[in-house]
C-alpha cells in the first residue's frame, strides 16, 4: 500500500494546513520549518482552510503528504468531517495525517483516535511528549516508502 | 452601571476587576460560570466566550455538535434561541455584573446583533487584531464589518463599550511598540466611529520591566491621542505557550496582576492552570480569578504609592524606547489616510504596520522579533517600519524549527523550571483525581 502511495504522489511537497474552524498558526509555523528541515518543500495553506481549499491544492500540488494541525478542540469533529470529504474525493491513496490538540478536555481518547484511523487518517498524533518523535520518523520513513500506521 | 463606568469606579475603590475568558456550549453550565464568577471573592466582571465555529460564521457546524454532544470550545450564541441566552443571564447579568461577549470574529455582524438583542453591550475585537490573527478575512473587508459593528452597537440601548484585542496580536514574539501602537490605533477607530466608552488591552510579555514601560507608553499615547473619550486599560495575562505546572502557570498569573496593579491598570483578564492543555472548568477559573485578585491586593498594598501610575520609561522625557517606538508606528500609519480604517489597510500593505510570523496575506511578513538573552523582547528584522533611527541595535539570526520552538518556550521554561526548582509543586496526582471527578459533574 505504501509503495502504492509513494508511486502516485513522488513528489517531495508536503502540505501543511489548519482545519476550517482553527485560527491558530504557531504550530502550523513550526511544523512547516520541521518538515523542511527533514527535506521537504512545504506548501503552508495557513489557518481556517475549508475542505475544497485542501482538495485544489492537493490536485495543484501533488503533495507526497498532507499533514493537518488542529490545537482549538475542535479537531476530532473537523478532522473526521474532512477525512471522509478527501477520501470521497479520489484522494483514496495520498498520505494524510492530523495532530495538535485536538479536543476540548486533554488527549484524545483511544476511542476517538480509532475514529479518526478508521476514517481514514494513515496517523494521529494527538498532544503528547512523543509526538514529534513519531512524527519525524513517520515522514522519514514515508521517504523510504514504507510508513507504519502510527497514532 | 455600564461596564466602562463599573471598571472605573471599582477600580477608583481600590480593586484591580479580573474577569476570565470564558465559554461553554451548554446554556446551564455558561450560566453556572457567571453565577460562579460573579460569586468569587474578587471584583470581577463575567465573560461569554463563543466558539471557533461561530467566530468563523458556520453556526451550522456549533449546531450539529449541540445536537451530537460533541464539546465546543465556547458558547454558540447563534446556535441557540435568543431565549436560552436571555435565560443565561436573567438575574445574573445587570448594573453590578456587566458580562462582556469575546469573539474573535472579523465578520462579528450577525454576533454583534445576537449580543445587543440579548441586551450586553461590552464587547471586544476590531478591524485589525480581530482579522489578521484570526483567519482568512481580507483585511477591507474586516475593516468595513467592523465599522457596521460600531453602528449596531450605537444602534442599540444602553452604552456600548468596545475593548481592542491589539494589545495581543499573535500572543507572541510581538515586540510591545506595536501592540501598543495597534491598541492606540484600533481604540481611535472606535472612537471616529462614535463608541464613547473603549478599553485599551496589553498582553504581559516576555520581561517584566519592558512590560511596565509598555504599560506606561500606552497610557501616555491614550492620553494624547484619545480625547473626551472614556477608556482604561485592560491587562491580558501572558498569550503565550504556558507553564505547565501549576505553579509555574499561578506565579506567571500572578506576575499579570502585578504588572496591572503597578502600572495603573484598572482590568486583567486571567488564565488558568488548564492553559496548556485544555478548556478550564468552572471551579479553575473561579481559582484563577481569587488568585490574581490576591495578588494584586498584596501589590495594592506593598508598592509605594508613588510607583502606582507609571513604568520605568514614564520618568524619561521623551517616554522612553517604546514610546519612541509606537509614537513612530502610530503617526506614520495616522499619515497613510485621513480615515484610520483606510490608514491601517495602506498601512499594512506598504509594511508600516507588520506582525512578525502573522501568515496572514495582508500582512508583509518581513519583521522579525526576537528575544534578548535577559529576555527582552526586540526585533530581529524590522522590513519595512518606520523604525530605523529609533530602534538601536538589530540583530538578526537564523530560526530552525527548535529555536523557534524555545522562542515559543521561553515563558513557559522559565516559570516551570522556577516551580520545580522551589520544590513547591503542589500534590499534582492529588490535584488531578479531583479535578476529572469535578469536569465529570459539570458536563453532565
Ligand atoms: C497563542 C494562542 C492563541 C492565539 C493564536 C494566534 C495565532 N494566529 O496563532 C490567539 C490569542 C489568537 C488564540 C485564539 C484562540 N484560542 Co488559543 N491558544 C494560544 C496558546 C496560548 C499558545 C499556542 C501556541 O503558541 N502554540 C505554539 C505551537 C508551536 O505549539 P502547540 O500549538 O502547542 O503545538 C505543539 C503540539 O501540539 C504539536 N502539534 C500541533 N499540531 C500538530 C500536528 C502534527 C501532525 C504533529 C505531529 C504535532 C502537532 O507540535 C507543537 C510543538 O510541540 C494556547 C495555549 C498554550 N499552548 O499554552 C491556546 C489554546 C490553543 N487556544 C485555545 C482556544 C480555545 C482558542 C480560542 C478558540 C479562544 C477560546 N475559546 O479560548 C481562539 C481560537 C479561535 C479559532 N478560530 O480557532 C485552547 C484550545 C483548547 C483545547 N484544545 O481544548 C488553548 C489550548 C488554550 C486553552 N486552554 O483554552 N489562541
Amino acid at each position: 500500500m505504501s509503495a502504492l502511495r509513494a508511486a502516485s504522489y513522488p513528489g517531495r511537497t508536503v502540505i501543511v494546513s489548519g482545519l476550517a474552524s482553527d485560527a491558530h498558526t504557531w504550530n502550523l509555523v513550526y511544523l512547516q520549518l520541521l518538515i523542511e528541515e527533514l527535506g521537504h518543500d512545504v506548501v503552508n495553506l495557513g489557518p481556517c482552510v475549508p475542505a475544497d481549499l485542501l482538495v485544489a491544492s492537493c490536485d495543484r500540488h501533488r503533495p507526497a503528504l498532507v499533514v493537518l494541525s488542529s490545537v482549538n478542540g475542535h479537531g476530532y469533529q473537523e478532522g473526521l468531517e474532512l477525512i471522509r470529504t478527501l477520501r470521497g474525493t479520489g484522494l483514496r491513496d495520498l498520505p494524510v495525517v492530523i495532530g495538535g490538540q485536538l479536543g476540548t478536555r486533554g488527549g484524545l481518547s483511544g476511542r476517538h483516535i480509532d475514529d479518526l484511523l478508521d476514517a481514514g487518517f494513515d496517523a494521529v498524533f494527538d498532544d503528547h511528549a512523543d509526538s514529534t518523535v513519531l512524527f519525524r520518523r513517520f515522514v522519514a520513513e514515508l521517504a523510504e516508502g514504507a510508513p507504519r500506521a502510527l497514532r | 452601571m455600564h461596564f466602562g463606568e463599573f471598571v472605573r469606579r471599582r477600580h477608583a475603590a481600590g480593586a484591580l476587576v479580573v474577569q476570565p475568558r470564558m465559554g461553554f456550549a451548554d446554556p446551564a453550565l455558561m450560566r453556572a460560570g457567571l453565577v460562579a464568577t460573579r460569586g468569587a471573592a474578587a471584583t470581577t466582571v463575567g465573560t461569554i466566550t463563543l466558539d471557533s465555529f461561530t467566530r468563523l460564521g458556520d453556526p451550522a457546524s456549533a449546531t450539529r455538535a449541540l445536537r451530537e454532544g460533541t464539546e465546543l470550545n465556547g458558547y454558540p450564541i447563534l446556535s441557540h434561541a435568543l431565549s436560552a441566552t436571555r435565560r443565561v443571564l436573567a438575574g445574573v447579568h445587570d448594573g453590578e455584573f456587566p458580562v462582556q461577549v469575546r469573539h474573535g470574529s472579523a465578520r462579528p455582524q450577525d454576533i454583534t446583533r445576537a449580543t445587543v438583542a440579548a441586551g450586553l453591550h461590552a464587547t471586544e475585537g476590531g478591524p485589525v487584531s480581530y482579522c489578521l490573527p484570526y483567519g482568512r478575512t481580507p483585511l477591507t473587508e474586516a475593516v468595513r464589518n467592523w465599522r457596521e459593528c460600531c453602528e449596531l452597537l450605537l444602534g442599540a440601548a444602553g452604552e456600548p463599550h468596545l475593548e481592542t484585542f491589539g494589545g495581543c496580536m499573535m500572543g507572541q514574539l510581538c515586540p510591545p511598540s506595536q501592540l501598543v501602537a495597534i491598541s492606540v490605533l484600533e481604540a481611535m477607530f472606535f472612537q471616529r466611529h462614535g463608541i464613547r466608552s473603549v478599553s485599551v488591552s496589553y498582553a504581559q510579555q516576555t520581561h517584566p520591566a519592558q512590560d511596565r514601560e509598555a504599560v506606561a507608553a500606552l497610557r501616555r499615547l491614550c492620553a494624547e491621542l484619545l480625547l473626551g473619550t472614556d477608556w482604561h486599560v485592560v491587562i491580558y495575562a501572558y498569550m503565550g505557550r504556558f507553564p505547565r505546572t501549576a505553579d509555574g502557570a499561578r506565579n506567571l498569573l500572578a506576575r499579570a496582576a502585578e504588572l496591572a496593579v503597578s502600572t495603573g491598570a484598572q482590568r486583567l483578564i486571567v488564565k488558568t492552570v488548564a492553559e496548556a492543555e485544555r478548556i478550564p472548568t468552572i471551579a479553575e477559573n473561579v481559582a484563577a480569578l481569587e488568585h490574581a485578585a490576591a495578588a494584586a491586593d498584596r501589590a495594592f498594598g506593598t508598592l509605594a504609592a508613588g510607583t502606582l501610575a507609571g513604568g520605568i520609561g514614564a520618568a524619561e522625557p521623551d517616554g522612553g524606547q517604546v514610546y519612541r517606538e509606537a509614537r513612530a508606528l502610530v503617526d506614520a500609519v495616522l499619515d497613510c489616510a485621513p480615515d484610520i480604517g483606510n490608514a491601517l489597510v495602506r498601512a499594512f500593505a506598504r509594511g508600516l504596520l507588520d506582525i512578525p510570523y502573522c501568515l496572514h496575506p495582508a500582512n508583509a511578513g518581513r519583521a522579525r522579533g526576537r528575544l534578548d538573552a535577559d529576555g527582552r523582547l526586540g526585533w530581529a528584522d524590522i522590513g519595512a517600519l518606520p523604525l530605523a533611527g529609533v530602534v538601536g541595535e538589530i540583530r538578526g539570526r537564523t530560526v530552525s524549527s527548535s529555536s523557534f520552538l524555545s522562542s515559543l518556550s521561553y515563558v513557559r521554561d522559565t516559570y516551570d523550571t522556577a516551580a520545580l526548582t522551589t520544590g513547591t509543586l503542589p500534590a499534582l496526582s492529588a490535584g488531578h483525581l479531583v479535578q476529572t471527578a469535578e469536569r465529570g459533574d459539570e458536563h453532565d
